[in-house]
């Protein structure tokens, strides 16, 4: 089997890797930022439950969580598992994952915006949806690139989990790959592939950080 | 008229008596000192007028308007939509100056007058550009306050609020973060809005200055006013505790 064979054959898979990465990332930083302003609500209540969800999420394997989102309803309700929910389980059990870590990210965030400025708004007039909307996530995201950079880069590892749940992704076809070539050829094929796609998501955050540097 | 009243202010922190028993008045083209020690309550005073902090009873009235009225054993605050217009009566400049720092000097300036007082845009650009003019920074419109002095910042701030056409103009020790150069700049232009009659109410270190600018300066200690009246009256005051807090600051 030619390098082209092994590249054409793991390309199959990229699509899932890659729907896997961007579903997570756009669903996780939504719900991360919802977790985080509940981790933040006065209400004590709310406060605790987030607090315990991402204990949870942070100090359990990944791994397991899958296995959970996937055989749940089949031994909470009962209910029958399909062969099209194992990519769902997965970008659920990802999403739910990655929500628990960009929450505490845009916690530190959020909390390292000075009173200063919610003060200054707050005597220009501004409400609270536009204090936060225009005055503090801005510097937010500034601040919180860097960490969200990080967190990014391991997802695009992350995929690889997928295999778990016999999510046809380029892990996957890698491991079958090598198994009935016995070639170790496609360990290496998969390992650039990882690598270049972690290189673009890092030019991507740098750029994005410089983009953000015209102001301190 | 009187532009600000403020009642039998009363304010604690965790059991411990910030404020005890204030009254103020504040009319029109009036400014105002507040001078005393630290921990007299001054600033806590400015954050209770200006609705930063909540007062525990007394009442604040903005042009007549009950921000918070004293009943009984506490104060009640009006409803959020009458807040919402009295606070357009004032404008506040920290000691900080707090500008936002993504936001360049001139749409510092003009952001709230366009996002929140929904003013036309060409207006409030020009308006913009005068106070900037009259600040001395007509060329750092298009910096960002990173880029700016201490000094240059608290222009800005001061143009910030400003722009809201505030009736009168609060000053938390405005000279404070700045060195005694910069604190000049800033001093002349508190002089400046003076004589054009603008309402201020100011919160500051800075006795000479007190003594120069004001119509009306008041002494706080531990909560209380010690001394009130012009400026003459209070710095020649023979309370032993305005003696002693000026003595100390002349080095005598």
């Amino acid at each position: 089997m030619t390098i082209t064979d092994i590249i054409k054959e793991l390309s199959s898979g990229m699509g899932i890797t890659l729907e896997i990465f961007f579903v997570t990332l756009i669903t996780s930083l939504i719900l991360g930022l919802g977790l985080s302003l509940v981790r933040m609500s006065k209400v004590k209540v709310f406060s605790m439950l987030a607090r315990i969800y991402i204990s949870i999420m942070r100090g359990t394997p990944l791994m397991l969580q899958l296995l959970v989102v996937y055989f749940g309803p089949y031994f909470i309700f009962g209910m029958q598992i399909t062969q099209s929910y194992r990519l769902k389980a997965v970008l659920i059990g990802f999403a739910l994952n990655y929500a628990a870590y960009f929450a505490e990210i845009y916690r530190s965030g959020i909390s390292a915006v000075p009173d200063g400025q919610y003060e200054a708004a707050r005597l220009l007039g501004y409400s609270r949806s536009q204090t936060f909307i225009h005055i503090v996530m801005p510097q937010v995201i500034k601040r919180i690139i860097p960490p969200v950079a990080n967190e990014t880069i391991t997802l695009v590892k992350d995929t690889s989990l997928a295999f778990t749940l016999s999510v046809t992704e380029v892990f996957k076809l890698t491991k079958e790959l090598v198994a009935a070539e016995s070639s170790w050829v496609p360990f290496i094929v998969a390992g650039l592939f990882y690598y270049v796609f972690n290189l673009l998501v890092a030019v991507f955050f740098d750029r994005l950080e410089k983009k953000l540097s015209y102001y301190r | 008229m009187n532009l600000l009243e403020m009642n039998h202010i009363k304010k604690s922190f965790d059991g411990l008596e910030v404020l005890k028993d204030i009254s103020l008045t504040v009319n029109e083209g009036q400014v105002l000192s507040i001078i005393g020690p630290s921990g007299s309550g001054k600033s806590t005073l400015l954050r209770c007028a200006t609705m930063l902090e909540k007062i525990d009873n007394g009442d604040i009235i903005y042009l007549g308007e009950a921000a918070a009225k004293s009943q009984g054993e506490q104060a009640v605050y009006a409803k959020t939509a009458d807040l919402k217009r009295i606070r357009g009566y004032y404008g506040l400049v920290f000691q900080n100056f707090n500008l936002f720092p993504h936001y360049s000097v001139i749409k510092n300036i003009t952001d709230a007058p366009l996002r929140v007082q929904h003013r036309n845009k060409q207006e409030v650009f020009e308006e913009a550009r005068e106070l900037l003019r009259k600040m001395g920074l007509e060329d750092k419109a298009n910096a960002y306050p990173y880029q700016l002095s201490g000094g240059q910042q608290q222009r800005v701030s001061i143009a910030r609020a400003l722009a809201m056409n505030p009736k009168i103009l609060f000053f938390d020790e405005p000279t404070s973060a700045l060195d005694p150069e910069l604190t000049g700049e800033i001093l002349k232009i508190i002089k400046d809005l003076a004589a054009e009659r603008m309402t201020m109410v100011i919160v500051t270190h800075e006795m000479n200055f007190a003594k120069n600018v004001s119509d009306y300066v008041i002494f706080m200690d531990k909560g209380v006013i010690v001394e009130e009246g012009s400026p003459e009256l209070v710095f020649n005051s023979e309370n032993q505790r305005m003696k002693e807090f000026l003595g100390k600051l002349s080095g005598e």
